[in-house]
């Protein structure tokens, strides 16, 4: 099993989609949030994925796919 | 309470807390706050360093960074040093001629052991590593860290590995796999961060800028030390900054700050500068736009040392340029190579390319009046040009002539 921490933003009428309860249904992901903060125009919640690795890519793909930033709460790691 | 190590009391209390929740942490090898995922912040016992600290005692210190460690994360007597530190502050009177400004200021890191600033994040992340009992030592690089990771990693004889793309210019890997082992990996950047995050997190290694990032990000403050330092005790009315993951930005606001909290100066009125080139400027564009939190991008800029898309540091480098008064600057592609040949025609310093996104944004600082004439102003010079060689290279001309005087003379009575 393997665990990410990312941050999902959004913005607009996507504010008002359960993202993180579908993530949970489409997918084999356990989604543990620790952060957030949604006002009337934008949005962003800090969470952990757990699952499988490939799963939790899929997990990832599909919110990309929907309109979500998402980032890697650690940042770039390789530096110039 | 105080601590022992290798058989010497530190005579420090140092913590980690989270920069969001403020949760206070042991001093260990972690960077995430396991409660809110914050990044954790090195924390001083200020109190009790501002009864021993004063000018004179650091004055007398020893001619490199560890000459500050009573704001460090570690000693000078067990420091891993290679003398990185103390680098020239100069007066640039020939830039400031032509740019308008006659406090103009080089802070030239380029003079660092292995030619950039990130000689002083490694010392101190190396330092810890050997603190934490760690045997081998890592990072992911694209230039500048995989030279300074590998030469502190064999200065204190830890096993090195530094990740690089497999693409990576040949002179730059020969520069770091010189001390040390060099991986390249067959992919692209993406794939190379991940991999590293995976290993991170597998191994028990220390990874410099993952799970030393708050012992190892501590050293930049150094920076903002000499700055003060060099220009006898007062905090400039303006720094320019590289911004690449917005550590350095950070740091060197939280460096002047802590010698005001420490009463080493009187004040800080510092506007800090963010400067970024158009294929990577996050933290930039947020600013400009008004937004808090930077939107990542994927890199595509000449200048390597500044690519980074998705800025840790990104939140909090925004929040300081607005809370210090300063700008953001985001400097054409094409204008980087003018910026650098301004330097080295005007001063002598030949620096890389996020040297020539600082000289770029100082003009444009400049022109637009938001650097007064007469205000202290310091622009940071972060690395060496002779690492970034092809930035320049077509827009050098180069006369040759044939092995006599008649030739020289045609060439140069034109």
């Amino acid at each position: 099993m393997s665990k990410v921490r990312i941050r999902l933003s959004f913005s607009g009428s996507r504010i008002k989609r359960p993202f993180v309860y579908e993530l949970g249904k489409k997918f084999n992901v356990v989604t543990n949030i620790r952060r957030a903060e949604v006002s009337d125009s934008e949005g962003w919640v800090v969470l952990e994925l757990e699952s499988e690795q490939k799963e939790i890519d899929r997990a990832i793909k599909w919110t990309i796919d929907e309109g979500v930033h998402v980032t890697i709460i650690e940042g770039d790691f390789i530096e110039g | 309470m105080y601590r022992k190590v290798g058989g010497i009391e530190i005579t420090k209390n140092i913590n980690l807390q989270c920069k969001e929740c403020q949760r206070v942490y042991d001093e260990e090898p972690v960077y995430v706050c396991e409660y809110c995922f914050g990044p954790l912040e090195v924390m001083y016992d200020y109190d009790n360093i501002s009864r021993t600290i004063s000018r004179d005692k650091i004055s007398d210190g020893p001619n490199n960074l560890w000459r500050y460690d009573d704001l460090l994360p570690g000693s000078r007597e067990q420091a891993v040093n290679i003398g990185a530190g103390m680098t020239p502050l100069l007066k640039a009177n020939n830039l400031g001629r032509e740019l308008g400004l006659s406090d103009l200021w080089i802070k030239n890191d380029s003079a660092n052991p292995t030619h950039s600033f990130k000689d002083r994040v490694v010392s101190v992340a190396t330092t810890k590593a050997l603190e934490f009992k760690f045997e081998t030592i890592a990072c992911a690089s694209t230039g500048n860290l995989a030279g300074a990771t590998a030469a502190h990693g064999a200065k204190a004889g830890l096993k090195t590995i530094v990740f690089v793309p497999e693409d990576l210019e040949e002179g730059k890997i020969v520069g770091a796999a010189i001390f040390g082992s060099v991986v390249k990996v067959r992919g692209n950047y993406d794939e190379v961060n991940r991999l590293c995050s995976e290993l991170g997190d597998d191994k028990r290694w220390a990874f410099v800028n993952i799970n030393m990032r708050p012992y190892y990000s501590e050293g930049s403050k150094t920076l903002a030390f000499e700055v003060v330092e060099q220009l006898g005790w007062s905090a400039p009315d303006h720094i320019v900054v590289p911004v690449a993951s917005g550590s350095l930005f950070t740091k060197i606001w939280k460096g002047l700050n802590e010698l005001q909290t420490l009463r080493l100066i009187d004040g800080v009125a510092t506007k800090m500068h963010v400067a970024q080139p158009y294929g990577c400027a996050p933290v930039a564009n947020a600013i400009l736009d008004g937004n808090t939190h930077p939107k990542p991008v994927i890199p595509e800029t000449i200048a390597k040392s500044l690519a980074i898309g998705n800025p840790a540091d990104g939140y909090y480098s925004i929040d300081i340029a607005n809370k210090s008064k300063g700008t953001a600057n985001i400097v054409a592609e094409t204008d980087i190579a003018e910026g650098i040949k301004l330097l080295a025609e005007t001063e002598g310093i030949f620096t890389e390319t996020a040297g020539g996104v600082v000289i770029s944004s100082l003009k444009r600082l400049a022109e637009s009046g938001k650097i007064g004439k007469d205000q202290k102003t310091v622009a940071l010079i972060t690395g060496t040009g002779l690492k970034t060689i092809e930035a320049v290279k077509d827009s050098i001309k180069i006369n040759t002539i044939e092995p006599n005087v008649q030739s020289f003379n045609e060439m140069f009575s034109r």
